[in-house]
């Protein structure tokens, strides 16, 4: 029988407060190392130095190529066993966050891809006929506006993260669904305490939408007004505040 | 880097530039020299290889042979063991900052304004100060007539505004040399003069360019010498005057006569 006594008991307890937030921690900093990880991914691939794209392709092809679950067993159980001297270094926390970034620079990587092809080569030799080397014209002319691009991508997998987090019970960390489940079995409560976690995984994902929402709305260049546009002076608002026509970057307009 | 030697006055020195697209010759065989405050307009019909000539003179394209120096400096190349090896990207970029390029498709940054466009290299490439680089961008912004439009991003200017936002993007770096590939042909015709009469300004003011166009009313009255490419090579080269009204070759006749 469904007790909505044990539901409501549990709904709001310190116990789950816990589990959420240590899930939107470990989503949260999976997330931006993986956005890191991904970024020198693409542009090592993106390389003409075959020393530098090679080992690029190498590591996607690992990450996207087998489950993330057996990513995380291999991490937490197996290199302890083959690397007795990482013990030490091998908790839950460190096993999760590791598997997580990894696993999301790989994807990162052809989202970030994806973004830079996306920017008109004319900017890149516009950048290089001012005398830019390379580097600094990809980080100030060419990523600012894959940006556009890869901003939305990326809301779907923090998205995702929020719940692939999940795979971590198996290793036994207390996010919501260990906490649910381990809790559940104690009390014989599963289903109640499942339905709790699902209630949390809800409520992180529907905020992150409206935050992606809001996020998105910013970009769309149509919103904008000019006086909000010159009051944008940081380098993340201006990654989100440049604006083009729908359909193509301005500079191909007006032909 | 080696230094050629140069009588003080020759600004470009192109020497037997080869290009090859796979199977395809585009340059075969190129000379050129431009002297310092010297108009050379290149005209020819599309395909005859004279926008890849000008992406050659700032190592946007590589070359297959030949030989190309700003004021005695070869570019883009070092020679090693009599081979030519492509230079180190640190000089490449140095060479390229002293050399302007106005693309057909302007190339503007879309998310900066007309003035951060400007501003952009002066600052985070020749490291100079932003106060005094962003005077001389309003500057140069006035004196391409749009002064009221330097916090104005790209997609809100006319493609003739957009231009000439990208001239002063060139000149804000101060180049010793301007290369205008095709710099009004992406324009709507009434937008055409204002570019043309930048243009035309700066090459009173003693600037050295080199004009890819087929406005052949500029070429005439601007040009010190017209080059007429056809087929990658150069057919015919020499004073407006001549080249226009008494074009010496046959297939520079035909072009004329096409198109005037």
């Amino acid at each position: 029988m469904f007790n909505w006594d044990i539901v409501r008991q549990y709904l709001f307890s310190g116990l789950f407060i816990h589990a959420a937030w240590t899930t939107l921690w470990i989503a949260v900093i999976s997330q931006i190392s993986g956005v890191i990880i991904g970024l020198f991914l693409a542009l090592m691939r993106m390389s003409r130095y075959r020393w530098l794209s090679l080992p690029a392709r190498f590591y996607i092809w690992i990450f996207r190529g087998s489950p993330l679950l057996v990513q995380l067993l291999l991490l937490y159980f197996g290199i302890p066993e083959v690397f007795p001297g990482l013990v030490p270094y091998i908790t839950v926390y460190s096993a999760a966050l590791i598997a997580f970034s990894f696993n999301e620079g790989a994807y990162m990587a052809e989202i970030v891809r994806a973004g830079i092809t996306s920017v008109d080569p004319g900017q890149m030799e516009a950048a290089k006929s001012l005398g830019m080397r390379y580097a600094l014209a990809t980080r100030r002319i060419i990523l600012p506006q894959a940006a556009r691009v890869i901003v939305p991508p990326l809301g779907n997998e923090f998205n995702n993260m929020l719940k692939t987090t999940s795979l971590a019970s198996v290793i036994g960390l207390f996010e919501l669904t260990y906490t649910a489940s381990v809790y559940g079995a104690q009390t014989f409560s599963y289903f109640e305490l499942l339905v709790v976690a699902t209630f949390y995984y809800l409520i992180l994902t529907t905020v992150w939408g409206y935050i992606q929402n809001y996020i998105e709305r910013r970009m769309d260049p149509n919103r904008l007004t000019a006086t909000e546009l010159k009051a944008q002076k940081s380098w993340a608002q201006r990654m989100m505040g440049f604006r083009s026509e729908p359909g193509g970057f301005a500079g191909k307009e007006f032909r | 880097m080696e230094k050629q030697q140069t009588n003080g006055i020759e600004m470009l020195r192109a020497e037997k530039i080869v290009k090859h697209f796979g199977s395809l010759t585009v340059l075969d065989g190129i000379d050129l020299t431009v002297k310092r405050g010297q108009v050379v307009v290149i005209i020819g019909p599309s395909g005859s290889g004279k926008t890849t000539l000008l992406r050659c003179i700032n190592h946007l394209e590589k070359i297959d042979s030949g030989r190309i120096y700003i004021e005695g400096e070869m570019l883009g190349y070092r020679e090693v063991n009599g081979r030519l090896v492509e230079d180190r990207e640190a000089t490449i970029a140095r060479i390229r900052s002293q050399i302007g390029f106005v693309f057909q498709r302007f190339n503007l940054f879309p998310h900066m304004t007309a003035l951060e466009n400007i501003i952009e290299a002066p600052v985070h490439v020749l490291h100079q100060p932003k106060a005094e680089v962003k005077e001389r961008a309003l500057a140069l912004l006035e004196k391409v007539g749009l002064e009221d439009k330097a916090d104005t991003y790209p997609h809100k200017l006319s493609g003739g505004q957009q231009q000439r936002v990208a001239i002063a993007r060139a000149l804000a770096m101060n180049p010793k040399l301007m290369l205008f590939d095709e710099a009004t042909s992406a324009l709507d015709p009434e937008l055409v003069g204002d570019v043309l009469k930048v243009m035309d300004q700066l090459a009173r003011e003693g600037m050295t360019m080199v004009v890819v166009t087929h406005e052949m009313g500029f070429a005439r009255e601007v040009a010190d010498e017209v080059i007429f490419m056809d087929k990658a090579v150069i057919v015919e080269e020499g004073p407006p005057e001549q080249v226009f009204d008494h074009p010496q070759h046959e297939r520079t006749r035909e072009f004329l006569g096409m198109i005037l």
